[in-house]
């Protein structure tokens, strides 16, 4: 049902798809003090392989991404549970954040925190998770 | 006694023990154990298995010198602070010889595991993840000081013994008696929990260390006897004793070292285990004392009785199991009266302690040969039915003599160690006319009296098993080839165990002051001196002598004339009431339930959305009516309503009214993604971007839903239904805006405390580094309900998945099925 030939479409979102992954990326890691997040930026994702699909059909876009989703939703709770549990190793309770600020080549001074981590685990579960449904019913016929 | 506690620090600043390591290896190899079993297809599994309770195993042994001086080892990490929830591993008397007991018996059922289950035929891989998972949560428990862990390492024991015992599972008996076991012991464990719960509102900490030192107070509490009774349910259920011992016969479905490992040597113990903690803080009361006691009499004699009628080698095993948990339990019982007396005289009860404690390793290393010794035979012949079997002697001498010195310690004959704790045990039983208190003297005869009945009828079936099985004529008929002697590696571990009985049996003295005095000054940590006395095997012609006499001549009368009258068992009442009563009890329940669920769950979108939204109205309209809504506290400024917002509430209101009467699909799709957007605006107004950013995919993506959807839904139809029923929605939907409305009102008028927000402003970038406090609060300060969400968006794409999936799949089986 979602084979749309729409060229114009197709030609755009070539390009805008690699825009918006870049966007969501950016998104990611800006979170921690400006707008943004894992929970946005994994949506925006999804949304990016939304377009995908929509502009060429799910099979295209399965093989442009050869990913099993349930494994990505996995991966971000076990990231999630282990981002949590390395707290363990300073002696501190599950989930406890720390912060600093480091001088990174390139970049300069950066602020990097290891709710970062955690929150890549969001990221990876919202793409998994949005993934899954949306393949789940539009595979369905 | 004086307790030194060394604490065992790998890193300088961290408090990551050794015992936690021992505690978290099982888990760790039972995370790998697959994978091993992927990779080397050619070795058995349960070779990179038995390292890890050998090594946990060493590890026990290494620190008995320091526990037998009556140290401790203790350490803690931090887990849930805020709720008083640490773990906190903690090594005594009592822990190491439960430890010691899993990890020892543990690594011999490996071994005998990988001669008994066929690497080619079985899912082994499962199996030794499920006992590596057991072995871990059997650890946790008898270590854990904090009883919120404790009771999650004892559901997750309740966990393992179901997929266990489920490991056959597509042989219905199996099913049956997973689910049965799971259900009474899941019961008994969520009655612990709230037994647990009672403590700690009593003594405001769940630190089993501190509530032992609070014991004293405890007795007048209005909670006491409640708590109490929730925690012996646990302990009961778990131990399979009276009436809930109907579980343990129908848990003999798992592979037979299963069943020598968790339902006989380890697993059930844990109640013991739970009755001997908890002793110091509950006994010495009357109702502990009665019902630990009574308890365990009416399951050991109940258990022994039944155990005659079987004729499955493991079903007698179960019953005698249960009977032999039930005297351990009588003599706990018995024992706590010591908590009670205080005096010069506890000795006689701490002697029942401590034949309680001597019992229960003696119980661990016969019942776990003779489950070997059954498991052989079940292996050679194929039956485990003592109709069929007989005469096996004569193929299988080494067999034999295992089965020998495991039945005979079982009936408490000399020189075995079975002799020895039945007459300590027969001891402490006399000891009861001595007893002036709880008004125990008016009942004292019933105690022996029972006890020897019991014991008679114990000694009955262990004949039973050894004759039935090992001599008379071989049935060639039955089995066809005569079977032959097992494999090395089969007869190894019970072998071993056989040569612990007889060792134990010969000097008894070897465990007296190593585990068993350690073991009952943990059970007993109030008391000033507790000793255990040298176990001797003659103690002279005294009446316990003359018992154990008058239960071989009973018995073996008994054995003899076996068929005149096993007809009483068609007269009492059979062992399967309760099992009849759980049947029922289950089944009545799922027909309940199912007449409740069909009644609304209708399968109509639209009864759904009635019963939430009036749900909503009625709770939180009552909740409004309570508390008047438009009533002001204190002074509330609302701000200016701007034309901007003015502009986008108009348009809000239009497109939200429109999408009823919108004649096709997309129109309505359309329309309500126009609220979404209207939605997102409000919160660019607000300066809400993460919200506004949040809110924008999710209404792109549910537009592609929506796409994804369309083909599959019918046309969209006008609604018919009557006039009346159109009213009740309209004044239903009504009622739902007022409502909201109402809430919004209500909330800006009684702002009645300050609002949390500015605790976050001012700490976001403070503690936590983020300047984007929406986010900081999701990853950091909210962390926990963050991860907690992501793992329910998880089940639930997995649900969504499953649902289309496996339909899917099903009714493509179906067709398949049709075509052939």
């Amino acid at each position: 049902m979602m084979n749309s030939r729409d060229v114009v479409l197709q030609t755009t979102s070539q390009v805008t798809v690699f825009i918006i992954m870049t966007f969501s990326g950016f998104l990611f890691l800006a979170g921690h003090n400006n707008p943004g997040g894992g929970f946005i930026g994994g949506l925006m994702s999804a949304a990016a392989l939304v377009l995908l699909a929509l502009a060429y059909d799910l099979k295209t876009m399965r093989q442009a991404l050869p990913v099993n989703f349930h494994y990505v939703t996995a991966t971000g709770l076990l990231i999630a549970i282990f981002s949590g549990m390395g707290s363990f190793v300073f002696g501190a309770p599950f989930l406890s954040q720390a912060y600093d600020y480091f001088t990174l080549p390139l970049l300069g001074e950066v602020e990097l925190a290891t709710a970062m981590i955690f929150d890549l685990g969001v990221y990876l579960a919202v793409v998994g998770v949005t993934m899954t449904i949306i393949l789940s019913i539009g595979e369905d016929r | 006694m004086t307790k030194t506690v060394h604490e065992i620090v790998i890193w300088g600043c961290c408090c990551l023990s050794m015992l936690h390591g021992v505690i978290f290896l099982p888990f760790a190899a039972a995370a790998i154990v697959p994978l091993f079993y992927k990779l080397f297809r050619k070795v058995h599994t349960g070779w990179f298995v038995l390292p890890v309770p050998l090594l946990a195993f060493l590890y026990f042994i290494a620190e008995l010198p320091s526990i037998s001086k009556g140290e401790v080892v203790q350490s803690t990490v931090s887990w849930i602070p805020s709720l008083g929830v640490d773990i906190t591993a903690y090594l005594d008397g009592l822990g190491l010889l439960f430890a010691l007991l899993i990890t020892g018996v543990g690594a011999l059922v490996v071994l005998y595991s990988i001669y008994y289950l066929s690497k080619e035929k079985e899912a082994i891989h499962r199996f030794y993840m499920y006992l590596l998972l057991f072995m871990g949560a059997m650890l946790g428990v008898v270590l854990s000081d904090n009883l919120i862990v404790l009771y999650g390492f004892w559901e997750l024991t309740s966990l393992s013994s179901f997929l266990l015992i489920a490991f056959w599972y597509n042989r219905d008996h199996s099913r049956y008696g997973a689910l049965k076991s799971m259900l009474i012991t899941v019961f008994g464990g969520f009655a612990m929990l709230t037994g647990f719960i009672l403590l700690y509102t009593m003594t405001g900490t769940f630190s089993l260390r501190e509530i032992i030192d609070q014991a004293g107070l405890l007795s007048s509490h209005e909670l006491f006897a409640p708590a109490m009774i929730l925690v012996l349910l646990g302990a009961f259920t778990k131990s399979a004793q009276f009436p809930f011992h109907i579980w343990l016969p129908d848990a003999m479905e798992a592979p037979t070292p299963v069943s020598a490992y968790l339902h006989s040597a380890t697993m059930v113990k844990a109640g013991l285990y739970i009755v001997a903690r908890f002793g110091v803080v509950f006994g010495g009361d009357a109702l502990w004392f009665w019902i630990v006691s009574l308890t365990g009499l009416v399951t050991m004699l109940w258990g022994s009785y039944t155990a005659v009628r079987h004729t499955d080698l493991k079903a007698i095993l179960a019953y005698s199991t249960i009977s032999q948990l039930g005297l351990i339990m009588s003599l706990l019982g018995l024992g706590s009266a010591s908590f009670y007396t205080g005096g010069a005289d506890t000795a006689i009860y701490t002697a029942a302690i401590m034949t309680a404690v001597f019992h229960l390793i003696n119980h661990a290393t016969f019942k776990g040969a003779l489950f070997m010794v059954v498991g052989i035979v079940d292996h050679e012949t194929g039956t485990r039915d003592i109709r069929k079997l007989g005469g096996l002697m004569a193929f299988m001498p080494v067999t034999f003599t295992f089965a020998l010195i495991g039945t005979l310690s079982m009936a408490g004959l000399p020189p075995f160690n079975g002799f020895l704790s039945k007459e300590m045990f027969f001891t402490a039983l006399l000891k009861v006319s001595t007893m002036d208190f709880f008004n125990v003297q008016s009942w004292a005869l019933l105690f022996p009296v029972v006890a020897w009945i019991a014991s008679v009828f114990t000694f009955v079936y262990c004949l039973i098993i050894l004759f039935r099985t090992f001599t008379g004529p071989f049935p060639k008929e039955e089995l066809g080839e005569p079977p032959h002697e097992a494999s090395l590696g089969l007869l190894i571990p019970p072998g071993i165990l056989a040569a612990l009985v007889i060792v134990f049996g010969l000097f008894p003295n070897l465990l007296t002051y190593t585990l068993i005095e350690p073991a009952m000054q943990a059970i007993l940590p109030t008391l000033d001196i507790v000793e255990a006395k040298k176990i001797s095997m003659w103690h002279g012609f005294n009446t316990e002598l003359m018992m154990t006499i008058g239960v071989i001549a009973l018995g073996v009368a008994l054995f003899m004339t076996k068929r005149y009258w096993m007809r009483i068992y068609g007269y009492l009442p059979g062992n399967l009431s309760f099992s009849k009563l759980y049947d029922f009890l289950l089944k009545g329940s799922q027909r309940f339930s199912k007449t409740i669920t069909d009644t609304y769950m209708t399968g109509s979108l639209r009864h759904y959305m009635i019963y939430i939204f009036a749900f909503l109205v009625l709770v939180g309209g009552y909740f409004l009516l309570r508390i008047n809504p438009f009533e002001r506290h204190g002074d509330i400024v609302f701000a200016d309503i701007t034309v901007y917002e003015a502009i986008l509430t108009g348009v809000l209101i239009l497109a939200a009214v429109a999408v009823p009467f919108a004649k096709s699909r997309m129109a309505a799709i359309v329309l309500v993604g126009a609220v979404g957007y209207m939605v997102t605006l409000f919160f660019i107004v607000f300066r809400a971007p993460d919200l506004a950013l949040t809110q924008m995919i999710v209404e792109t993506v549910s537009v592609a839903l929506f796409l994804l959807c369309f083909y599959h839904l019918p046309k969209l139809q006008r609604e018919r239904s009557s006039s009346r029923m159109r009213t009740f929605k309209i004044i239903l939907s009504g009622s739902v805006g007022m409502l909201v409305t109402m809430i919004a009102l209500a909330v800006s008028n009684h702002q009645l405390f300050d609002s949390i927000s500015d605790y976050f402003v001012e700490e976001s970038y403070r503690s936590a580094g983020g300047k984007n406090i929406v986010n900081v609060i999701l990853v950091d300060f909210r962390g926990f309900d963050t991860f907690l969400e992501i793992m329910v968006l998880a089940a639930a794409s997995l649900a969504i998945y499953s649902l289309i999936k496996v339909r899917h799949r099903t009714e493509q089986g179906e067709q398949e099925e049709g075509r052939s």
